[in-house]
């Protein structure tokens, strides 16, 4: 087999890869909703569908050993790093076979055996974690790289600019990803950041980058990049990725008129939808027909349909959990006296 | 052999050894490296252990947290300088939203072994933002661990013991002590968690006494003495966790207690101490339980006001005085 054809064929499996993680993130969401809609979900939870090109684009770049730090609405960073449906959807119904064992829900997934540290239900929880976890791979020399995901509300925490400028001084291997998806909350962005957000990082001499988050190969390619180079010690970088989402803020968000039009999210839909520019593209290049992207499709919604069928009949935790885990044990301290 | 030395050298000392035992640990904070902390504490760690191990941090409390929950998380262990106490507040979300919840939420996956080492402590005439003692802030939030040293011995034991645990813990050490002597081993030794240490026998009161408040106590034991009062002293060493039987066999014995600490008063950790007495040895009980903590106010500049809002040995023999003759402290 020509060189050509080796590189056509790694891609290919790439691209495929990428297309499924996306379809597999909007087939979580789509289900995560119906289950709040039909009462079977305790609580709330942040839809990350219309997102999907920024967490695979991003997640495609790393390996199972680098680190993310994720947000409230984390369910598509989640399953991007490698979660698996199942224990996600246990997790989102308080399951015992949660990845939390029910304890931490939608908003606190992690997933540390994919390098997932986790949700978190802090606007800018998450941004000194990240940092200290660039920390970590730099004094310990084990060379993983840290993506940072946040939404544009959490530029407005001071946390971000105290961690930046560390990671700056102490040159970590860290990515502080912004997916401006336009609101925070039920806010348009103009109105809560002045000037511009990469202004902000490359006021640290922190390289600074805005892609289309819609764009699953710009995403991913400005990723690769960007990871290779935190590797080799060039770190941090920040980057912009525009994006929307497509459902309210959270689940119960519905009437949402009075801050943003049907006819914008329509156009989204229509004309910037990820998964289906994707896919198009696909069948432009000739690497899938078709045909084969509803197979995948449909073997990724029946799959998703069979985790939220075995979460829903899971067993809650034994009540004895409730006090377990407040503090981890310590293996020894040593001799005390 | 043992010899005598400072607080200060103890804490000092314990960050050495731990250091050179595990290459995991470093040191984050505001002044750690060349200046060794305004109190000098951690002078000459940077000499050994260089600027990648004892980092200088800018002054970015809630910053200079999160990367230590972030660094603990993912296989370093960090000793955290928070220069005040009074600077907890600064880093509260870090603290007790990020490290303390990070275990449990993710259901025992995460672990965030990090040591967070502050202050405590009034009447060094520096006002109402550098003189607090907020152990009872922290001390309320379950998944943290907290420890008060009463003198150079258990800073240096309570110390190793931190740096070892598995888990967030807050070390609060007296300001006013860091040149106070103590007799401390040349030999390694660790002060187990949640064992407290009666450090005074004795017969008619209990004296329950956290951080300096143990000096106090045992000045005011000396005092009681000479008139025929007999007081034990217990000091719990770490407030979480808490060694309540040994609190509890000493009041039962001894039935009468006051619980002294430098925090305010009211919601404090006397409050909590006090009312697991009454809960759980309320019939062995001659008198009420008495809390004696900080003035509620804000710690005033005025040595002749500030003198006046902290637990005094004074004031415990007269607390101590009345109960153990059947006399009210307060009108019932
Ligand atoms: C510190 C803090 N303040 C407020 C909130 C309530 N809150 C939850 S999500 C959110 C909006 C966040 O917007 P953004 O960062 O843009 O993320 P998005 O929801 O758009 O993904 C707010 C205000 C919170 N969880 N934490
Ligand atoms: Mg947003």
């Amino acid at each position: 087999m020509s060189a050509a054809r080796s590189k056509k064929k790694h891609n290919t499996d790439d691209y495929l890869r990428m297309y499924r993680q996306m379809v597999r993130i909007r087939a979580f969401e789509d289900n995560a909703n119906q289950l709040y809609l039909s009462a079977k979900m305790p609580g709330l939870t942040h839809m990350y569908s219309g997102q999907e090109a920024v967490a695979v684009g991003i997640c495609e770049a790393l390996t199972p050993e680098d680190k993310i730090t994720s947000t409230h609405r984390g369910h598509g960073h989640c399953v991007a790093k490698g979660a698996n449906f199942r224990e996600m959807f246990c997790e989102l119904l308080g399951k015992e076979e949660g990845y939390c064992r029910g304890k931490g829900g939608s908003m606190h997934i992690a997933d540390q055996a994919n390098g997932n540290l986790g949700a978190n239900a802090i606007v800018g929880g998450s941004m000194g974690i990240a940092t200290g976890s660039a920390l970590s791979a730099k004094r310990l020399g084990t060379n993983h790289v840290t993506v940072c995901f946040f939404g544009d509300g959490a530029t407005a925490q001071g946390l971000w600019y105290e961690v930046m400028n560390m990671a700056a001084l102490w040159k970590l291997p860290v990515i502080y990803a912004c997916e401006n998806n336009g609101y925070s909350e039920y806010t348009k962005t103009d109105e809560i950041a002045a000037g511009s957000l990469t202004a902000r990082a490359e006021a640290f001499g922190i390289e600074s980058f805005r892609v289309d988050g819609q764009d699953v190969l710009a995403v991913n390619q400005l990723a690769q990049r960007l990871v290779e180079r935190c590797r080799k010690g060039e770190g941090p970088f920040f980057i912009e990725l525009e994006t929307y989402r497509y459902h309210g803020h959270h689940v119960g968000d519905i009437n949402r008129d009075y801050y943003r039009s049907r006819d914008e999210e329509a156009e989204w839909k229509k004309v910037r939808d990820p998964i289906s520019n994707f896919g198009n593209w696909l069948i432009d290049q000739k690497i899938m027909t078709a045909d084969e992207l509803v197979a995948i499709d449909k073997e990724i919604v029946s799959d998703a349909e069979a985790a939220v069928k075995y979460a829903l009949e899971a067993k809650y935790p034994d009540v004895r959990e409730v006090d377990m885990h407040v503090y981890a044990e310590t293996a020894a301290w040593g001799e005390t006296q | 052999m043992t010899r005598e030395i400072t607080l200060s050298k103890a804490v000092n000392e314990a960050i050495a050894e731990e250091m050179r035992r595990d290459p995991a640990i470093v040191l984050l904070g505001e002044d750690v490296a060349e200046a060794g902390t305004p109190f000098k504490v951690l002078s000459g760690l940077v000499e050994e252990f260089g600027t990648d191990r004892v980092i200088d941090t800018p002054i970015s409390e809630p910053g200079f947290m999160g990367i230590a929950v972030g660094a603990a998380m993912t296989g370093l262990r960090p000793i955290v300088d928070l220069m005040f106490g009074d600077f907890l507040y600064l880093v509260m979300d870090q603290l007790c939203n990020q490290a303390a919840k990070t275990h449990y939420m993710s259901g025992g996956k995460l672990k965030v072994p990090l040591v967070l080492r502050t202050n405590m402590g009034a009447t060094r005439r520096s006002a109402a933002q550098h003189s607090q003692s907020l152990q009872a802030l922290v001390a309320h939030i379950p998944g943290l661990k907290v420890a008060m040293p009463s003198s150079a011995y258990e800073a240096k034991g309570l110390l190793k013991t931190a740096i070892r645990d598995d888990n967030p813990v807050v070390i609060f050490e007296d300001k006013l002590m860091y040149n106070d002597k103590a007799p401390v081993p040349e030999e390694e030794y660790l002060i187990p968690f949640g064992k407290a240490h009666i450090k005074r026998e004795g017969r008619d009161v209990t004296l329950v006494a956290t951080s300096s408040m143990v000096q106090v106590a045992e000045q005011a034991a000396e005092t009681l003495a000479l008139e025929g009062i007999s007081a034990e002293i217990v000091d719990p060493r770490t407030i979480v966790p808490l060694d309540e039987e040994t609190i509890l066999r000493s009041v039962r014995k001894t039935s009468r207690a006051i619980v002294i600490d430098e925090g305010h008063q009211s919601y404090g950790v006397t409050a909590e101490i006090a009312a697991r007495i009454s809960e759980k040895a309320f019939y062995h009980l001659d008198a009420p339980v008495i809390r004696m903590g900080a003035m509620d106010v804000p710690v005033p500049f005025s040595p002749a006001l500030e003198d006046i809002t902290v637990p005094t040995a004074a004031g415990v023999v007269e607390n101590a005085r009345r109960i153990c003759r059947g006399e009210l402290v307060h009108a019932a």
